[in-house]
């Protein structure tokens, strides 16, 4: 993977690679990120719009080809999009591994005092 | 019952600010050419109002396309002026915030000053009578660069505070 393909995600591009392992428009990500969340994520509307033209760019997600005359444009993830999800998803409990072990060694050191 | 009103404003936040204040009043906005804003009374609090700069003209097909997803969110164009649209939303179906995040933030405050800064600096050059030596127009050209001056010194000390912000957080 390209270096600049190895840096944190923001919130929102997580949370849009999660939502897109089920094809879904871009309403419907919106809903079901506010849902996973209890409404902690609400991604605004431009955010998500500009979010969603990069990840197509990046080939991350794929635009599905509805049926003919159809408004609303679907989205799914792609096989390297699940790569990036996956590499983030270990950096992530990567971080945790490490927060609890400090956390756990304090409430070790407050015991012995 | 309608009223229309004229007003001018150079910085886009405080339009949208004035413009949610009406709507608290009941008064939203229908439409809005040049300068007058064309209101019609209704229920006070039910629309939250936004305006944005799009990255193309009202009438390219990304903008189109743009427009058509907002209308699935449920958020009407209410009315455009160049690249401008006004926007709303039913107050009653949640908070209504286009951005989300910094760097979305940021990349509107930047199409803002990009579309501003050819403008002053041409303005600029006129006032200063570069071009020409008719002192009446320089005068209000060089009055339309500070208009144009203000808002570009405030979106940019917003993008600094939100710049400063990023190294901390995402």
């Amino acid at each position: 993977m390209a270096p600049e393909e190895q840096g944190a995600l923001t919130e929102a591009v997580f949370y849009i690679l999660l939502a897109l392992h089920q094809p879904l428009h871009g309403y419907g990500i919106m809903q079901g990120v506010q849902e996973l969340t209890e409404n902690r994520v609400v991604l605004g509307p431009g955010t998500l719009y500009g979010a969603l033209n990069t990840l197509v760019e990046k080939g991350w997600i794929e635009p599905l080809a509805g049926p003919e005359n159809s408004r609303r444009k679907e989205y799914v993830i792609t096989e390297r999009g699940k790569a990036v999800f996956q590499q983030e998803l270990a950096r992530l409990e990567e971080l945790v591994r490490h927060g609890k072990l400090v956390q756990r060694s304090a409430a070790h050191e407050k015991a012995r005092d | 019952m309608k009223k229309r009103v004229i007003r001018f404003f150079t910085n886009y936040d405080k339009e949208e600010q004035w413009l949610n204040e009406m709507a608290a009043q009941g008064w939203h906005l229908m439409d809005y050419v040049w300068g007058r804003y064309l209101f019609q009374k209704g229920k006070p609090g039910e629309y939250i109002y936004r305006i944005q700069l799009l990255e193309n003209p009202i009438d390219h097909k990304d903008s189109a396309a743009y427009l058509e997803f907002l209308e699935e969110a449920g958020i009407e164009t209410v009315a455009s002026s160049l690249r401008w649209v006004y926007l709303r939303k039913k107050a009653a179906e949640g908070p209504f915030e286009l951005f989300s995040d910094r760097e979305s933030r940021i990349a509107h405050y930047q199409r803002i000053i990009l579309m501003l800064l050819p403008l002053a600096i041409v303005n600029l050059l006129f006032g200063l009578r570069i071009f020409s030596d008719d002192s009446a127009i320089s005068v209000l050209n060089l009055a339309a660069a500070a208009a144009m001056a203000i808002p570009i010194t405030r979106y940019r000390k917003k993008i600094a505070k939100l710049e400063r912000e990023r190294l901390i957080r995402e």
